[in-house]
């Protein structure tokens, strides 16, 4: 088998002065992979998440990448291999211009002037932000501000990507923009990782959903198996709800429809099956 | 009256285009009035215009008129603006004070700067922790919270103000969804025990649907559709709008297009999703349970 993108060991973690935030998280997920990383507020999915990229280090425990042990490699090495788009843009923007703010990771990476301005082109393109190049990131509003922070993530075209709610204050057309985005990069075989509370682009964008409770994982399945009536209490107990898709499938007897068009799917499938 | 705008035209510093571009709204006391729209379409400057922060601390020129508590928002000094109006801003990391040690104090900080006694600053602080759930979280660093937590105690902070009016942008777009319902019902006590007008911009139209008395699309800082709640969200423009109608609503359309509104019949998907599925066993910000893992 090749090695997995991420492989982590038994890692916990204790910020300093806080409260525990991960607590013996054991975890796999193979080159590739659509993964979303659900639960409640404070159980720790931001923290495992940056664990990837060496923001931070366990407290106890191992995360390797690509088969490597992060150990004590530079953030700036990892960055080769690991892109991470934050919650919050504004912990992220600094340039005085959009394509100043894109060019910074690839210029950091020592790409040549060429490939360089390609990958930051494409990155801005890909987000929605042609025609922007030269506006101060904080002309944008707050929505764009996250576009131009997950286009500096873009542009490092790194094997490994992760977002952090990015469907945050994004409007139908900005979510689907993101969701095309998730399905782009995994059609080119990058390994997507996001953090979200958007059950509905959990269900319909990913392949696997770990949820988070205090610090562990209290599930890891598909969307079918995590939003099946089975899983509820295990979601409530990190105050997460399925879909209404899922709540009207079962309602129906119609076992797990995670998602919009599976409802209709089982719909229209039991109606054909009954004549 | 708490808002009163007509047409309200407003430019940032040193542009010319105006982000407003002709708005009529009321907010009436004890109202929840909701504004969705596209991403652009002026919802946050919405926001700073209503509290009076645009153009009061932030500049720029502001046309037509906006009364708040009867009088234009022009003529009003920042704390004046301040004890009639409570804003949350959409990143709401940015609105914690950065001066407190604790959560605690952090919602105390407005309350303490309205003057008010310590019994009275004690309840605001308390009733607003326990009105989000969040006392387990009252002794943590401000600084070092989840960005679920920090929207939570940002909201704290605004609603211990107890203000006539409150302005959210986007108050749940970092929370859990039993989180968003929670606030859903805390905005909705507010304005029907305290009286207090909301104004609510969300993007989660399904939240809408269920606190929400009235609901403006805002399109190109004009408003082009205003009218009852369910009335503004079946519309079938809404989506031509760019705002995404409730789960309720796209699910109920999507089920007949495939020719399957039968299968539906006697289901209220709107009472469906409020459904609780189960009873959450963990407080926010409670303590880690210890024992065998999960």
């Amino acid at each position: 088998m090749s090695e997995p993108a991420i492989l982590v060991e038994n890692v916990s973690f204790d910020y300093p002065r806080g409260p525990r935030a991960l607590d013996g998280i054991a975890l796999r997920i193979d080159v590739g992979e659509r993964v979303a990383v659900v639960g409640q507020n404070g159980s720790g999915k931001s923290t495992l998440v940056r664990q990837f990229n060496g923001l931070l280090r366990p407290t106890v425990g191992t995360v390797s990448i690509n088969g490597r042990p992060i150990g004590r490699r530079h953030v700036a090495e990892l960055a080769r291999e690991v892109g991470l788009a934050f919650q919050n843009p504004d912990r992220q923007i600094f340039a005085g211009s959009v394509r100043a703010e894109v060019a910074f990771g690839p210029r950091n990476l020592g790409l040549s002037q060429s490939e360089r301005d390609a990958a930051v082109e494409r990155a801005i393109v890909t987000v929605g932000l042609d025609g922007d190049e030269g506006t101060n990131p904080y002309d944008l509003g707050f929505s764009r501000r996250k576009c131009l922070a997950l286009a500096s993530i873009l542009a490092m075209e790194t094997p490994i990507v992760i977002l952090d709610e990015p469907t945050t204050g994004q409007d139908a057309r900005g979510i689907d923009r993101v969701k095309r985005i998730v399905s782009d990069l995994s059609a080119a075989g990058r390994t997507v990782i996001a953090v979200s509370h958007d059950m509905r682009f959990v269900a319909e964008s990913f392949e696997r959903v770990i949820v988070m409770r205090a610090g562990r994982i209290v599930l890891d399945g598909t969307p079918a198996e995590a939003f099946a009536d089975a899983a509820w209490p295990t979601l409530a107990s990190t105050y997460l709800e399925p879909p209404l898709a899922a709540r009207v499938g079962a309602r129906l007897g119609l076992g797990t429809t995670p998602t919009e068009a599976s409802l209709v799917g089982a719909l229209v499938e039991r109606a054909a099956d009954g004549r | 009256m708490t808002l009163r705008m007509r047409d309200a035209r407003y430019a940032y510093a040193g542009t010319s285009r105006q982000v407003l571009a002709g708005v009529d709204l009321d907010v009436e006391a004890g109202r929840v009035v909701a504004v969705v729209g596209p991403n652009e379409a002026g919802k946050s400057t919405l926001c700073l215009v209503a509290a009076g922060l645009a153009p009061i601390a932030i500049g720029g020129r502001l046309e037509g008129s906006v009364l708040l508590a009867g009088d234009e928002t022009a003529g009003l000094a920042a704390h004046q603006a301040a004890q009639r109006c409570g804003i949350l801003f959409q990143n709401s990391a940015t609105q914690l004070s950065g001066t407190t040690s604790t959560v605690w104090e952090e919602i105390a900080f407005g309350p303490r700067n309205l003057g008010l006694d310590i019994g009275a600053i004690v309840e605001h602080v308390e009733g607003a922790m326990a009105t989000l759930d969040i006392a387990g979280l009252a002794e943590r660093d401000p600084q070092r919270l989840s960005g679920g937590q920090a929207q939570l105690v940002a909201l704290a902070s605004v609603l211990a103000l107890q203000p006539s009016l409150l302005v959210l942008d986007e108050p749940t777009s970092q929370l859990d969804p039993a989180g968003t319902r929670l606030v859903g019902k805390a905005l909705s006590r507010f304005a029907a025990e305290n009286g207090t007008a909301i104004l609510l911009v969300e993007h989660k139209t399904g939240l809408v649907a269920r606190i929400a008395d009235e609901v403006a699309v805002l399109v190109g800082g004009r408003i082009v559709q205003h009218g009852p709640t369910a009335e503004v969200l079946a519309n079938p423009a809404l989506a031509e709008q760019g705002v995404d109608p409730p789960p309720a609503v796209r699910i109920e359309r999507a089920v007949a297009a495939a020719g399957r509104s039968g299968d539906l019949a006697g289901l209220d998907l709107a009472a469906l999703e409020m459904e609780p599925i189960a009873n959450p066993s963990l407080p926010i910000g409670a303590p880690l349970p210890t024992g065998t893992p999960a």
